[in-house]
């Protein structure tokens, strides 16, 4: 222990008088050693400071803090205010102070504690003032007490830095100048107009001067790579199949005729053939035989025919066989074709010429009819010469020798056979006598040519029609018809006389016997030698012929004349004997291909002589090129004039739209025609005026021609323009056909008739490129169902009542709002008077409301256009 | 000439639609059909054999196609080939 503490402890002790009784100051005393013994820390009040004369910071500062105390001052302190006295602490250590001064010092940094503090001592007074007068470096105490001071800044010494700075720095030498100009233009130069030019001088561009940055190649640059594989692995996936030409050919080859003729000459040639024609027919023969190939099991099913079913149509037509002539139907078209009607197995063809829009309408080319037979497919039996292209023709019912045809010039032209009818009459199948490979061979050249008949007759031109005759038709063998257009009875039971139609509005009939007027002429013409003709049965005719009767068909309710395409007679069967000689007659005619009659020696008889036939059917349905069906009687009427005059028809109906290519009587029901014209087709009773009394729906590609199936009653067969066959069964359905064989040909079906026998019945299809199919009809569309015609009439009935309901209520619907329309015309001009009134009244209204209304009624039509 | 006549004989035939001789080549001789459907069967029909033939004889060398017979729906193609020409009738099986 330091001696000052011991001297403190016991002046701290001494102090306060008895040390031990004051325990509290003396521990504080002995743990804060942080002032010395002698001085003592104090707090003065404000009070006490100015009484004392030491104010903070006012008497007493940091740099004079001492103030010496009178203790008499301190003494009497403490008797003025005693415990409250500041100096209360130190009063003992005031009242034993030997001196008469007491070092106050101001502790402005609170070293001890307090703001003050007491010097208790004199010698620590003493030794206070003197450290306070100079620093003693002595008494590491007083370092300690210094140290703790912050150190004052201590005085710069300059060591010549501020010299190098006065060199530096840049101070302004003298003032700032301040020079103002003014501007200003002369006073009279302003306000005037500015005036704009070009500058004289050339416009001064900015030229860019090279920069030499940018010619600095750039030897280095800096850029990132990546390493990639080489190798890549990746797959696709094509279409699987490959296509590549095996061979491609834009035109196929083939060989001249000249070229063909010599092939077929070669030895190599002949070899080949001789070599396979015997495998070719035993393989062909198999096939006829027996089919290898069939299903049996199939087979087994469909044999069954069900009777309350009906039958399914087979898909697909069995051909029997194909007609094409080389020679002759090569590039040509069949434009109708004709069975032969007592000849098994002929078939007449006409062939004509495909002709475009920009060929000559009359030019005379040889046309042919051409004979088919069933023995020889592909070449013609006989050829008859036309004219020109034949359009209809027909073997007459009396008499298949005798063939009329109309031409495309409008000429009738007929045909007699008789001289080949032998030779037809062999080339039967069937018949074997001629048909012998044999005769063949020995006959010469001459047998092989196919026989060519010429025209025996035809109509001179002034005489015939205008327009190209598009039907022909034998009028029946039971009657006949004046030149007046009556019918009348036929004598000899033979059809003599023609009816033709043909677009220039006409109907033609002839007669192809010897007609009473013009005998002088006859004469002459006989005595003229007819050219190239074999035959003379109709040399009487030759330029004479000319037709007896005429008929016009007038339009109804416009001018004009109709254009008949096709008609339809009604076949009239003689009922009554008329004389007692008819039946030796009708014996005698029974065998008509035996006697042929020599149509020279037969006159027209007068027609007061013949009875006439009260109960023929002298109405035709005729179609026209309009695509209108007609009805029309062809007797005329004796008008006012006393001259016969065509009578109007009896109904028109324009069912069709377009050329009507077909009109043809049922085989089956008398009543019932069948027309059928480009889009549809539709079925007629005559006697029923108000309209077809079945109409198919339109179908969308052209009927080109139809006909009705011999054997059943309700199927219909329509050809197609695109080649196909449709067959419509009426008792099943009529929205759609029951079957179509489609492409069974290539072109367009020019012609279709159906044929029976016994045992076959075929259906021959003709077809614009010359060929002739001859299908065989299948069991199901020749074998009637039960009570087929029975259905059939009964469904035609309920189809007649229809139309008659229709038309019925038709008329009803259009009398009603005739009636209305009756009464309105009287009401309507009150009524709008009165509403027009009405409604200028509320548009003045209006127009008032708006403020537009103007005074005068002339603007009135003004305010309208402004509203 | 005989050519003619065999044709008839094999053309008189039950349901024969037509007859078509085409040389080795492809490119028809004489035909009873219209040209479009000669050249149509020729050019096909040429290769169908080709190919038929060429099968016959890779399998074995010292076998030949004589014959062919292609029956489908609607009728029967024969074939019958020889060096040089091929003989092809179309007909029709009485079914």
């Amino acid at each position: 222990m330091p001696p000052k503490r011991s001297k403190s402890a016991t002046s701290s002790a001494g102090s306060k008088g008895k040390g031990k009784g004051k325990r509290i100051q003396s521990p504080v005393h002995e743990t804060k050693p942080g002032h010395p013994d002698d001085i003592f820390p104090l707090v003065l009040t404000s009070a006490t400071q100015k009484l004392f004369g030491c104010c903070s910071d006012v008497d007493v500062t940091g740099e004079r803090p001492y103030k010496l105390l009178k203790k008499d001052d301190v003494i009497k302190d403490f008797k003025t205010r005693a415990a409250v006295s500041d100096f209360s602490p130190v009063k003992q250590i005031v009242l034993d102070y030997p001196d008469d001064d007491l070092l106050l010092v101001f502790d402005r940094d609170f070293i001890y504690g307090q703001s003050f503090y007491l010097v208790l001592t004199p010698e620590a007074k003493e030794r206070i003032l003197n450290v306070a007068g100079s620093p003693e470096p002595e008494t590491p105490q007083v370092f300690e007490d210094e140290a703790i001071k912050t150190p004052e800044p201590e005085p710069w010494i300059s060591l010549g830095s501020e010299q190098e700075i006065e060199e530096e720095s840049v101070r302004e030498t003298r003032e700032k100048l301040l020079f103002t100009y003014k501007l200003s233009e002369v006073r009279r130069k302003f306000g005037p107009p500015a005036v704009f030019s070009d500058s004289k001088t050339a416009v001064t561009g900015c030229p860019s001067c090279p920069d030499s940055r940018f010619s600095i190649k750039l030897m280095l640059r800096d850029f990132g790579c990546r390493a990639v594989p080489r190798l890549h692995s990746s797959n696709t996936q094509t279409k699987g199949k490959l296509t590549s030409d095996v061979s491609t050919q834009y035109t196929p080859r083939e060989f001249s005729n000249e070229e063909k003729e010599e092939i077929l000459r070669s030895e190599s040639f002949l070899n080949f053939f001789e070599k396979v024609t015997s495998s070719m027919l035993k393989a062909l023969q198999q096939e006829t035989i027996m089919n290898v190939f069939v299903d049996r099991w199939k087979a087994m099913g469909t044999t069954s025919e069900d009777e309350y079913l009906s039958p399914e149509v087979p898909k697909h037509l069995m051909l029997f066989k194909v007609f094409t002539e080389e020679k002759y139907a090569k590039g040509k078209k069949i434009s109708t074709f004709n069975w032969h009607p007592t000849l098994h197995g002929v078939i007449a063809v006409a062939l004509t010429e495909k002709r475009t829009e920009d060929s000559p309408m009359f030019e005379s080319e040889d046309s042919f009819i051409v004979f088919y037979s069933f023995s020889d497919s592909s070449h013609a039996q006989l050829l008859l010469e036309c004219p020109g292209d034949i359009f209809a023709f027909e073997f007459c019912p009396s008499d298949p020798n005798i063939i009329v045809g109309g031409c495309r010039n409008g000429q009738v032209v007929l045909w007699d056979v008789s001289a080949h009818s032998i030779h037809l009459k062999g080339t039967q199948p069937g018949e074997k006598a001629p048909f012998n490979t044999a005769t063949f061979d020995v006959d010469d050249h001459k047998e092989k040519n196919t026989p060519v008949v010429r025209y025996c007759a035809a109509s001179p031109i002034e005489n015939s029609h205008k327009a190209p005759i598009t039907d022909v038709q034998w009028l029946p063998p039971t009657f006949e018809v004046t030149n007046r257009g009556l019918p009348v009875e036929n004598k000899y039971n033979i059809s003599t006389q023609v009816v033709t139609c043909s677009p220039d509005c006409s109907i033609m009939f002839w007669d192809v016997r010897v007609s009473n007027v013009n005998r002088s002429a006859r004469k002459q013409s006989a005595d003229q030698k007819a050219p190239y003709s074999f035959l003379n049965t109709f040399k009487h005719l030759v330029d004479t012929w000319r037709p007896f009767y005429k008929v016009s068909l007038p339009m109804i309710g416009t001018t004009g004349k109709y254009a008949p395409l096709k008609f339809c007679l009604e076949p009239y069967i003689c009922v009554a004997n008329h004389t007692a000689g008819a039946t030796e007659a009708e014996n005698e005619n029974a065998v008509n291909s035996e006697v042929i009659p020599d149509f020279s020696q037969l006159r027209v008889p007068l027609a007061e002589t013949l009875t006439p036939l009260e109960d023929v059917n002298t109405k035709l349905f005729i179609g026209t090129e309009s695509g209108e069906i007609i009805y029309s009687d062809w007797k005329k009427v004796i008008d006012n004039s006393g001259s016969l005059e065509s009578v109007k028809p009896l109904h028109c109906f324009n069912t069709h739209y377009w050329l009507v290519n077909t009109v043809q009587r049922s085989p089956f029901f008398k009543d019932i025609i069948l027309t059928i014209g480009n889009w549809n087709f539709a079925i007629w009773k005559e006697g029923v005026t108000g309209g077809p009394i079945i109409v198919s729906p339109n179908s969308e590609q052209w009927c080109t021609v139809g006909c009705w199936s011999l054997t059943r009653p309700a199927i219909l067969f329509i050809g197609k323009e695109d080649g196909s066959i449709e067959v419509w069964n009426l008792l099943e359905k009529m929205i759609e056909p029951v079957r179509v064989y489609a492409q069974v040909s290539n072109a367009k079906i020019t012609c279709i008739k159906p044929w029976t026998s016994s045992k076959q019945n075929f259906l021959a299809v003709a077809d614009e490129l010359g060929m002739l199919c001859m299908f065989e009809m299948p069991k199901t569309l020749c074998v009637p169902s039960r009570n087929e015609i029975s259905n059939l009439e009964k469904y035609f009935v309920v189809e007649e009542d229809r139309l008659q309901d229709r038309l019925r209520r038709k008329e009803q619907r259009a009398k009603e709002p005739k009636r209305m329309d009756c009464d309105k015309p009287l009401k309507l001009p009150v009524d709008e008077e009165q509403e027009y009134k009405n409604y200028l009244k509320l548009e003045e209204q209006i127009l008032k409301g708006l403020g537009l209304l103007s005074a005068t009624p002339e603007s009135h039509t003004f305010s309208h256009t402004h509203l | 000439m005989l050519v003619e006549e065999t044709l008839k004989r094999i053309q008189s035939q039950n349901g024969v639609q037509g007859i078509i001789i085409i040389n080795s080549e492809g490119i028809p001789i004489k035909t009873t059909l219209d040209n479009a459907s000669t050249v149509q069967y020729a050019g096909l029909i040429h290769q169908l054999v080709m190919k038929a033939r060429s099968t016959v004889r890779d399998i074995d060398p010292q076998n030949d196609l004589t014959f062919l017979r292609i029956r489908s729906k609607k009728n029967e193609i024969m074939i019958a080939p020889d060096k040089d020409y091929f003989l092809i009738v179309i007909q029709n099986p009485s079914d």
